[in-house]
């Protein structure tokens, strides 16, 4: 009975959750029915991906009616595995969110705020989820209108300008996107992805397809801050609450990276990308993108803005795999979708700890800290080396997945970039280590603060090593992605 | 030539709003006039999607032995769902405009800028 209905439980059992939570009574109530919902739904996406192993297809008609004509939920291994990560990420933060809340939003706006993250959690898991692309855009609406909330729950005012600012932006990106599916409507009458797969090959020279797709590339870019699109992603996640942005950093821009996959090989297919600009145009955005986000990340002066900049250039690395469309280059993508959810989530966990702490996220407070607070300290420097991509962490491996792609087709430009970037990425990492650990403490405030609560520290070490054991234990990630770039690039989801 | 301006009136119309709303949500330095300019840009899809699904001389789409030309219903049934989107979107742009105002005291974009340098 489960199983038959599992794709779809995994995004009911959160809708329903979030307005059970909103009308219970404030307090540890709500925080505890989203963490059981959270966990359920990280079980259910297991079984999930156990099922669709050896290269299974779920497919599951919503209210029995038939797809084309009715929502088709396909689960594939790239959709089973994004899942998984969202699931993921909610099921180690939540316990995080318990005390972290209770600091930095006010009491009586607690059950609000589970249940705006249950809903930003039931939009995102149903967009991986869906077969059908004006599902997709809804969930991708009920997903960014609750992060614009969460946004704007953060204790400085900036957190207000930093929500609608990505109001405005996420939503023309939405706007894009549906005008996109409209015109694809019209040209082909369907608006599930299988089957536009098999429509829209006979229609590749028409004009209006390429207008779709451009509309559809342009909105996902936006959502997914692709450089120069990114501009609302380093206010948002620098003033969002702590739990906010662990959250959407680990998982929001990953599903919009995994929309943009899905568009990329299951609508499209990669001749139509290739006999079009598009690879050629997103290679250059991600190259200037990797260097100049990076290059911006040495210059800031607040933590969580940093890794924002840090996240903006490791999106670059992400769709350099989509754009070189080969075997190695996509399972290069999926798997560093997986890491750097891991990794971004340890360090703005680490970040979080000591925001809860000091109250304050700008790097020059944070002077000596080290000392005071070791194992934060410790899971900085380990997320960090997973950043950098030293080998033995999960970083390497995906760096290494699209070197080797970069090589294979020759280009040494991007195999420079790569490494250029892992560089820079040593600039940053190193900025934080030196004034948490070799600055001499400035304030007698500062040599008070303890080590952070255990709620806090136990998640972020898990985050960590869970960054290590995937640094040497490759089957679930790569063996998972590599399923999926079978499929996807073999025209099976067809 | 005239035809073809005139047969495709609607989508001439889509594409003027769609620019003016796109034009304001960048031009406009008041949040709200940002918001309104958004909405007008969401109100050019819509027209658009609506478009696509009438039929010169369609009917509604019931079933009735007299009639045999029916509309597409099923873009106007998406468009809904759309504008229940975009009415949300514009409530939740207003309200983060009321807590701007509370904070800043203004909903100029450069005053703001001018407070903190954020937005």
């Amino acid at each position: 009975m489960i199983e038959t209905h599992l794709s779809l439980l995994i995004v009911v059992i959160p809708l329903l959750a979030a307005p059970v939570i909103a009308v219970l009574p404030n307090g540890r109530l709500p925080w505890f029915i989203s963490t059981l919902v959270v966990w359920i739904v990280f079980v259910l996406s297991c079984w999930q991906l156990i099922n669709i192993q050896g290269g299974d297809i779920i497919s599951y008609e919503l209210g029995g009616w038939a797809p084309p004509w009715g929502i088709e939920y396909r689960i594939d291994a790239a959709n089973a595995l994004v899942a998984l990560i969202v699931a993921g990420i909610a099921a180690i933060s939540l316990p995080y969110a318990l005390q972290s809340v209770i600091k930095e939003i006010p009491l009586k706006q607690h059950s609000l705020f589970y249940a705006a993250l249950m809903l930003c959690f039931t939009g995102l898991l149903g967009i991986t989820q869906t077969g059908d692309i004006f599902n997709l855009f809804v969930f991708l609406e009920i997903s960014s209108l609750s992060s614009y909330t969460l946004i704007s729950m953060g204790k400085q005012r900036q957190s207000l300008t930093a929500a609608y600012q990505y109001l405005i932006m996420g939503t023309i990106g939405a706007t894009f996107f549906l005008i996109g599916v409209g015109l694809l409507y019209a040209m082909t009458g369907t608006l599930n992805m299988a089957d536009l797969a098999q429509r829209l090959p006979d229609l590749y020279n028409h004009q209006t397809i390429h207008t779709a797709f451009a509309f559809i590339m342009v909105g996902i870019a936006l959502k997914l801050a692709l450089f120069p699109l990114h501009l609302w992603l380093p206010n948002a996640y620098t003033y969002a609450p702590s739990i906010v942005t662990i959250f959407l950093a680990a998982t929001a821009t990953k599903v919009a990276v995994y929309v943009m996959l899905r568009v990329f090989f299951s609508v499209f297919d990669y001749s139509f990308i290739q006999a079009s600009p598009t690879d050629e145009l997103f290679l250059l955005l991600c190259v200037m993108g990797i260097l100049f986000m990076s290059f911006f990340a040495i210059y800031q002066t607040d933590a969580k803005r940093l890794l924002a900049y840090s996240s903006v250039a490791q999106i670059g690395y992400m769709m350099v795999g989509l754009a070189l469309g080969s075997m190695l280059s996509v399972t290069g993508t999926l798997v560093h979708l997986f890491n750097h959810a891991l990794m971004k989530g340890a360090l703005f966990m680490a970040v979080g700890a000591i925001v809860y702490r000091i109250g304050s996220s700008r790097i020059e407070h944070f002077a000596g800290l080290g000392k005071q607070m070791p194992w934060t300290f410790a899971a900085i420097v380990m997320g960090g080396l997973s950043l950098i991509g030293v080998p033995g962490t999960a970083g390497f491996i995906s760096k290494w997945y699209l070197v080797l792609a970069a090589i294979e087709k020759q280009y040494w430009f991007l195999v420079i970039v790569i490494l250029l970037g892992s560089l820079l990425a040593v600039i940053y990492v190193w900025k934080m280590v030196e004034v948490l650990y070799f600055k001499p403490q400035g304030d007698v405030s500062i040599q008070t603060v303890k080590e952070a609560p255990l709620s806090l520290l136990i998640p972020t070490w898990i985050l960590v090593i869970a960054n290590v054991y995937f640094g040497f234990n490759t089957e679930l990630t790569v063996g998972t992605a590599q399923q999926a770039v079978a499929l996807l690039l073999s025209g099976a989801v067809k | 030539m005239l035809d073809y301006f005139i047969g495709h009136y609607n989508y001439w119309m889509v594409i003027i709003i769609m620019m003016a709303g796109f034009y304001t949500v960048i031009s406009r330095g008041n949040l709200i006039k940002k918001i309104a300019g958004l909405n007008i840009f969401q109100v050019s899809v819509f027209l658009l999607y609506v478009s696509i699904g009438t039929i010169e001389g369609g009917a509604a789409p019931i079933i009735e032995e007299s009639v045999k030309l029916y509309s597409n219903p099923l873009p106007h049934v998406l468009i809904l769902t759309a504008i229940v989107v975009g009415v949300s979107t514009t409530a939740l742009g207003l309200a983060l405009v009321v807590r701007i105002k509370e904070a800043y005291g203004t909903i100029e974009e450069d005053e703001i800028h001018n407070q903190d340098h954020s937005l």
